[in-house]
């Protein structure tokens, strides 16, 4: 069961930015080039994802334990940091040059175009990159997968 | 705004965001893809099988609506290869260090309230915006 409920909420995921026109990158720069011809949809799936998240979380925060596993997995961090703010300064600048972010880029790999797997596979390699440049710190709070955010 | 698509946009919002409370009221985890994808190139991790299960969800998608007649373009991608390289290095090194990207901060951290992720989306939105004025206006690309 554990593997169905991940793959059902991949599925809707997915639905979710195809019927929302998130996984084309024009559609992602049009709402991000504000100084041209603006196109606010990204804010309105914005506004729709939060007003179903939001209530839902409270749900689920009231309710404590998941159905499937036996906790939470929630990140403990709370305070702003650097590496916070200069990992969402550098994701920012990737983003607005191409209009890909990891979730459309993943989805779009169906499509077979050459050009999302350079993108992936550059993705993964700066993902790999930073996760060697972490091992490598002397003193790290060794958090793991559990201290990011999302 | 010639552009503007509300009504599917709204639709389509709604089901990202029912997705990531499924996945917190099931399984407990958040739904934000850098995060599951990173956790899959880490060696050292044990949780492998939910982040592969939503991941080929996810890739499935466009092929379900393909055999049911709605075919998906192939996304439009700048021509310079180097500019796709190194906007995939940045997305996956900035993800990584500011842990989240636009589903895991953008929605479930401020669908949780959380402080950490409001302040990451903004700036994430801001040198976005930088960027594509850069390019696409002063640059004149």
């Amino acid at each position: 069961m554990l593997i169905v409920a991940p793959f059902l909420c991949g599925l809707i995921f997915g639905a979710g930015l195809l019927v929302s026109g998130m996984v084309q990158p024009t559609k992602v720069l049009a709402f991000l080039d504000i100084f041209g011809v603006w196109d606010p949809s990204l804010a309105v799936v914005m506004a729709a994802a939060l007003a179903v998240a939001i209530p839902g979380f409270m749900l689920t925060g009231r309710r404590g334990q998941p159905i499937l596993a036996r906790q939470n997995f929630l990140p403990t961090k709370t305070q702003l940091d650097a590496p916070l703010l200069l990992g969402a300064g550098l994701f920012g600048i990737g983003w607005g040059l191409v209009g890909l972010c990891p979730g459309p880029a993943l989805e779009s790999l169906a499509t077979l175009s050459p050009g999302v797997f350079v993108f992936v596979v550059a993705m993964a390699a700066g993902m790999i990159a930073h996760g060697a440049w972490q091992a490598a710190q002397p003193i790290v709070r060794r958090d793991g997968p559990l201290a990011t955010d999302g | 705004m010639a552009n503007f698509t509300p009504v599917s946009a709204a639709i389509g919002g709604a089901l990202i965001g029912l997705s990531a409370v499924l996945l917190m009221l099931l399984t407990g985890r958040i739904a934000g893809v850098s995060g599951i994808f990173g956790g899959l190139l880490n060696l050292r991790s044990q949780d492998k099988d939910w982040r592969i299960a939503f991941i080929a969800g996810l890739i499935l998608v466009p092929l379900i609506a393909a055999a049911l007649g709605y075919g998906m373009a192939p996304p439009k991608l700048p021509a310079n290869w180097v500019v796709i390289v190194a906007a995939g290095l940045l997305v996956g090194v900035g993800t990584r260090l500011g842990g989240g990207c636009t589903s895991g901060h953008g929605i479930c951290g401020i669908g949780r309230l959380s402080l950490r992720s409001i302040a990451a989306t903004i700036v994430f939105m801001v040198t976005a915006v930088i960027t594509v004025a850069v390019t696409r206006h002063m640059l004149g690309g």
